[in-house]
């Protein structure tokens, strides 16, 4: 999960101001209406669970229980996802999924088995199940402080309308009309206050406005506490974490297997095969030199041509393992260089104040790289434009093309390459080639330095 | 001709100094550190330097380093450095200032020795010897801007320029006449507004800083 940035200036505003303004805030009614609809959101996630389990496991012994349990998790994990998103449209609070990823289907069941044994389904059911009693409570409370609080600010206005007796609230406070233009506050049953003069008005009207004051820190508090459960039993950092880690350094060991079996084959069929021509020319002309000298002659420059060919993809193959100038100049020369080299016209614009770590150069020189050879070879773009720049301590690389659009990250290409290569270094590849264009590919990736 | 030579792999350095001998130069030391080099030169005062850019103890960018120490110490000193990869960012460090003497090849061309032979020469003699490839670098760099109102011949014209061949050289490369070569040059000054200049090396500045002008 990601924090947001901390406010550069945090001002400290008048507390009389902020109490006034608390009650209007959005903040404070997006809260309200989270802390509402938990309980029929919790009504909903109980009533649907509790009857999916007992079916299912009341059903086992049939085999009918088990789609049913299938089926009852798959609603469990549905429902979770649509309460971090409430969270996050009305609590602020961005929760990643927990959940394990799926293993592959050699078997049937073991995508089953696999959410069945995931602690995170456990934990996400639990919270469903207790969103019954926390709904209960978060909407018992934040409905009666508001609308205790309402009714008693504006009780003059109406009061004179009230049915008598009328009961607002509940038991434990009643307001109830006495004969013409008074009211009546009951406290506990059998204490009534009859409220009939204009102090006394006054004084309820002061006790609403008090309340609705309150309301909106009794809400922050409940909301604060909302969040802690949301986190706590909806995601978990650590196993996202953990689960991250796992795959990208499956994907970087994979990456750095497959550059070795490409480098191995690129020498195999390009310079050996060279070299290997390259001899039997220089074997013929060895044997025709006394018998046929103009003939080896022609052999030896034939040769001569193929081993400055050898030479240079030998030069072309290492300059793609590692670019030299990258080490020597950074990734301004470096990408100068790769677009100079682009028969599409590139603009590069590089601001990197500090030079990032070389594993980050690396990783933002090969997406430029892998991204121009696309631009040529797919894009069927007229310009390209690369961005390098450093803020704080993420390097972001972005190409974008004129191009036709429509790229699109498939497994086994170079593309899914870059996105395991920045992984690898804990950052991001987005992405966005609609079709018809244009084509951006924007890396992140963190440069703690 | 007396020459330095300053290259750590062994196989090249053997190479290149019994290619120099064969032809009559005499290499006067033949080191393989960027130290050895300065001193050499402080000694023998060579009439050209060959160059290698990786060498010990970083193997980055020692040899181009102590090129430009080089020319800063003995200006006119004439420097060709050779390099496993050219790149233009090199280039411009190599030939800010003065191109007087300067050359910068990729080590690949020593294997087309009438070719490399010439280089030297022309380094040796005041010229400029730049890498086809770097030109081919500048060259792509600019494609969006006037010179694209170059006909092809005069692209082809350009990019010798830029190598810092004389207009004999280009006339004998492209198979035309000196006075065809000179036609065309002064094409390309015109198209391009600048200043034409009869010296060979102010000749390459200029295309250079052309080409260089982003």
């Amino acid at each position: 999960m990601t924090l947001p940035p901390p406010p550069a200036a945090v001002r400290t505003p008048n507390p009389v101001l902020l109490a006034l303004r608390a009650p209007f805030e959005a903040r404070t009614w997006r809260e309200t209406f989270h802390l509402l609809f938990n309980l029929p959101v919790g009504i909903a996630t109980f009533t649907v669970l509790v009857t999916g389990f007992a079916l299912g496991f009341g059903l086992l012994i049939t085999l009918i229980g088990i789609p049913i349990l299938i089926a009852t998790l798959y609603v469990s994990r549905a429902m979770g996802t649509i309460e971090r998103m409430r969270a996050r449209l009305l609590l602020d609070l961005d929760v990643p999924a927990p959940y394990r990823q799926d293993p592959p289907r050699d078997r049937w069941w073991r995508p089953y088995a696999s959410r069945l044994t995931d602690p995170a389904t456990w934990t996400e059911v639990a919270y469903l199940l207790l969103m019954l009693p926390i709904g209960i409570f978060t909407f018992t409370v934040v409905f009666t402080a508001w609308v205790l609080g309402i009714s008693l600010l504006f009780l003059p206005a109406y009061a004179w309308a009230l049915p008598n007796p009328v009961h607002v609230v509940d038991a434990w406070v009643q307001i109830t009309l006495d004969a013409h233009p008074t009211a009546v506050l009951v406290g506990a049953p059998g204490s009534r206050w009859v409220i009939d003069t204009p102090i006394e008005f006054v004084l309820v009207t002061l006790i609403g406005a008090a309340i609705i004051l309150l309301t909106p820190w009794i809400v922050r508090g409940l909301a604060m506490a909302n969040r802690y459960l949301v986190r706590g039993m909806l995601g978990s950092d650590l196993v996202r974490r953990v689960q991250t880690l796992t795959e990208t350094r499956a994907a970087a060991v994979d990456l750095a297997a497959e550059d070795r079996r490409r480098i191995e084959r690129d020498l195999h069929d390009g310079v050996q095969q060279r070299l290997v021509a390259l001899a039997m020319d220089l074997g013929r002309a060895k044997d025709k030199m006394d018998t046929d000298p103009d003939r080896a002659k022609e052999l030896v420059a034939g040769a001569h041509e193929e081993a400055k060919l050898a030479i240079t993809e030998v030069r072309d193959l290492a300059r793609g393992i590692h670019p030299a100038v990258l080490t020597d100049r950074g990734l301004d020369a470096a990408l100068s260089a790769l677009a100079a080299r682009s028969t599409v016209p590139v603009t590069v614009g590089v601001d990197v104040s500090a030079r990032p770590p070389a594993s980050v150069e690396a990783a933002a020189y090969f997406v430029v790289s892998e991204a121009l050879a696309n631009v040529v070879k797919h894009a069927r773009a007229t310009t390209a434009g690369v961005t390098v720049r450093r803020v704080d301590d993420r390097l972001t690389v972005q190409v974008q093309d004129d191009g036709v659009g429509g790229a699109t990250v498939v497994e086994g290409s170079g593309l899914a390459g870059l996105r395991d290569r920045v992984r690898a270094l804990d950052g991001e590849l987005h992405l966005l080639s609609p079709d018809g264009g244009p084509t951006v590919l924007m890396a992140e990736i963190p440069c703690a330095s | 001709m007396r020459v330095v030579i300053a290259e750590d792999a062994v196989l090249l350095r053997e190479g290149l100094v019994r290619l120099l001998a064969d032809e009559g130069h005499e290499v006067t030391a033949a080191v393989s550190d960027p130290l050895g080099l300065v001193e050499a030169v402080a000694e023998d005062r060579p009439d050209v330097c060959i160059v290698d850019v990786r060498m010990p103890p970083s193997f980055t960018d020692e040899g181009l380093r102590a090129a430009i120490e080089i020319r800063t110490r003995w200006p006119g000193t004439p420097v060709l450095v050779l390099s496993q990869y050219v790149e233009e960012r090199y280039a411009t460090e190599l030939l800010s200032g003065d191109t007087r003497g300067v050359g910068y090849l990729l080590k690949d061309r020593v294997a087309d020795v009438r070719e490399f032979l010439d280089a030297l020469g022309r380094v040796a003699g005041g010229g400029t010897a730049l890498d086809p490839e770097v030109v081919g670098q500048l060259l792509a760099r600019a494609t969006h801007r006037p010179h694209d109102e170059l006909t092809p011949r005069e692209r082809e014209v350009l990019a010798l320029m830029a190598e810092g061949m004389s207009n004999a050289g280009i006339a004998s490369r492209l198979v035309v006449t000196e006075g065809a070569v000179e036609k065309h040059i002064s094409s390309i000054f015109t198209k391009l507004g600048l200043q034409p200049t009869e010296e060979a090396h102010r000749r390459v500045l200029a295309v250079l800083t052309y080409l260089e002008g982003r």
